[in-house]
């Protein structure tokens, strides 16, 4: 190997980590169930690789570079640390059956390093771990987003966002939680946190009224571990499902705004929308359906298909999508999607009947609905097409008193 | 990996165990140890007698202060313990959802700390 420029160096450890920070994490973090372990040694390796790497030049196979320094440091950590004394032994004993430790700087493939992802995914998903923190957990052990990142798109202190991610790896270590994929027989519960997680980074609403900007950042990283579900476990339908949802929304990024105004789907222009996202959506929905195992991201990724189908000229399927609304509010009975179905009868059959079913909703949740700002947009929107003035704008002001974006509240104050 | 199954029963829960019920009630827990011993799981613990006949003491400046008491009162009072010998919380959490108090009262499922 030769010196490396600087500058190249810091190209390609960002590269690295780019591509690589979950499957090295995740080998490294196996034995021990120590994620914290497992980024501090990590860490280490980087910081060897910055001093190392303009001397010696960058190795043809960083990752593997990497994972080894990486796994010594574990150790070194590991024998240092008394008080979990064990923790040695395990990897040792988990070394011997990997291949031996390999030379510095000597030519190995990257195919040595186990690739754990999917059990890391598991981990941080897994039913024992607060909800709230499985997405910032999978964003930062799988991807490597730092916490002040993760912290500024959950609205939360970093500090504060810090500590819940160490609490959370503190119980991963400590609780017994297993690096494993779990058995089959698990899976529907299992798998459906997994893309629930996803899901919620890329935090969308049903019914795009509930976009929030400043999770837009997060948006790219949530396909990301939509497509390494699908790369990873690629029989399952519903991750499939998941992607397609996820990238039809991702094709209509630039025509949801326009000059900072806030467009509304029906409104949207499709010239503005990502016809490569949309194509891609499309191959999913179809590599989904091939595996005839419908489910919640299927129905709303099929929703989101329906709409995309303007890109060919073609009218919305307003009785197609209160069809498809039926099915999903049997499947999740949230809120958000009988609002989103109240809003498609409206359109599909009359406002009137759209009205009806927000009524007896709010007869069903008064306190949930009181504070739903997508409820009292929808409502607004139904009376104005009953042609009930009155009702409308008054539902319209509730509505605008539950929006925090800015742009929506333009867009609802229009005259 | 020993993992701690601690037993929060209901007030009803307590009165089964000597009520018309009581039959019922010292079945499902015969059925339950019988099964873990059956898989060859290493196991321990206690049963305790009902709330209304703990006490509390604490110790302040010097003096003793003893109380009536459960600890806490809480809708759920602790009943029992037990410890189990597995390899993961997965399958700790398995045997803590055959528990007869998890359909009736609750169950936590808590690692052991291994003494040094």
């Amino acid at each position: 190997m030769n010196a490396a420029h600087e500058s190249e160096v810091h190209e390609a450890l960002r590269a690295v980590v780019a591509r690589s920070h979950g499957r090295l994490v995740a080998s490294l973090a196996r034995s021990g169930r120590d994620l914290s372990a497992a980024e501090d040694a990590l860490a280490d390796a980087l910081r060897e690789a910055l001093e190392q790497w303009p001397v010696l030049g960058v190795p043809r196979e960083p990752e593997a570079w990497l994972w080894t320094v990486s796994r010594r440091r574990l150790l070194d950590r590991a024998r240092r640390d008394t008080v979990r004394r064990g923790a040695a032994e395990a990897l040792l004993a988990s070394f011997d059956r990997e291949p031996s430790p390999l030379e510095l700087g000597e030519v190995v493939s990257s195919d040595v390093i186990p690739d754990e992802r999917l059990a890391l995914l598991f981990v941080c998903a897994h039913p024992a771990i607060d909800p709230s923190v499985r997405t910032p957990l999978m964003l930062q052990t799988v991807l490597g987003l730092d916490a002040g990142k993760i912290a500024s798109a959950f609205l939360v202190a970093p500090a504060t966002m810090g500590q819940r991610l160490v609490r959370a790896k503190t119980k991963i270590r400590d609780a017994g939680i297993p690096f494993e994929v779990p058995v089959r027989r698990d899976w529907p519960e299992r798998l459906g946190s997994v893309l629930e997680a996803i899901y919620a980074a890329y935090g969308t609403g049903w019914d795009e009224l509930g976009v929030d900007a400043r999770q837009a950042d997060l948006s790219r990283e949530a396909i990301t571990l939509a497509r390494l579900v699908v790369h990873l476990l690629p029989d399952e339908a519903e991750a499939h499902g998941l992607l397609a949802l996820l990238l039809f929304c991702e094709s209509r990024r630039a025509a949801r705004r326009v000059d900072g105004r806030y467009v509304p789907l029906d409104a949207q222009e499709v010239a503005r929308w990502d016809f490569g996202a949309i194509d891609e959506a499309f191959a999913e929905v179809d590599e989904a359906a091939r595996r005839a195992h419908l489910g919640r991201f299927q129905l709303e990724a099929l929703v989101q298909a329906m709409h995309a189908r303007r890109r060919f000229g073609e009218a919305v399927d307003w009785d197609g999508l209160a069809a498809l609304y039926a099915a999903i509010v049997r499947v999740t009975p949230t809120l958000g999607a009988h609002v989103a179905q109240a809003a498609v009868v409206g359109r599909a059959r009359s406002p009137r009947e759209g009205i009806a079913l927000l009524a007896s909703l709010a007869a069903a949740h008064p306190t949930e609905v009181a504070r739903y700002q997508p409820y009292h947009a929808t409502l607004a929107a139904l009376l104005e097409a009953a042609g009930d003035g009155v009702a409308a704008a008054e539902a319209r002001t509730r509505a605008i008193g539950l929006t925090e974006d800015p742009a929506v509240r333009a867009w609802l104050t229009r005259g | 990996m020993k993992f701690a199954i601690i037993i929060l029963e209901s007030a009803s829960d307590f009165a089964s165990r000597q009520n018309e019920r009581a039959p019922a009630y010292w079945e499902a827990w015969k059925a339950y140890m019988a099964a873990l011993n059956e898989a060859g799981i290493p196991n321990g613990g206690a049963a305790l007698q009902a709330p209304e006949t703990a006490t509390v003491v604490r110790v302040a400046d010097g003096r003793r202060l003893v109380q009536d008491g459960p600890y806490a009162d809480t809708k759920e009072q602790l009943g029992g313990f037990l410890t189990i010998d597995v390899p993961d919380l997965d399958q700790a959490l398995h045997w803590a959802a055959l528990c007869p108090a998890a359909s009736s009262g609750a169950v936590e499922v808590r690692p052991v700390l291994p003494m040094m």
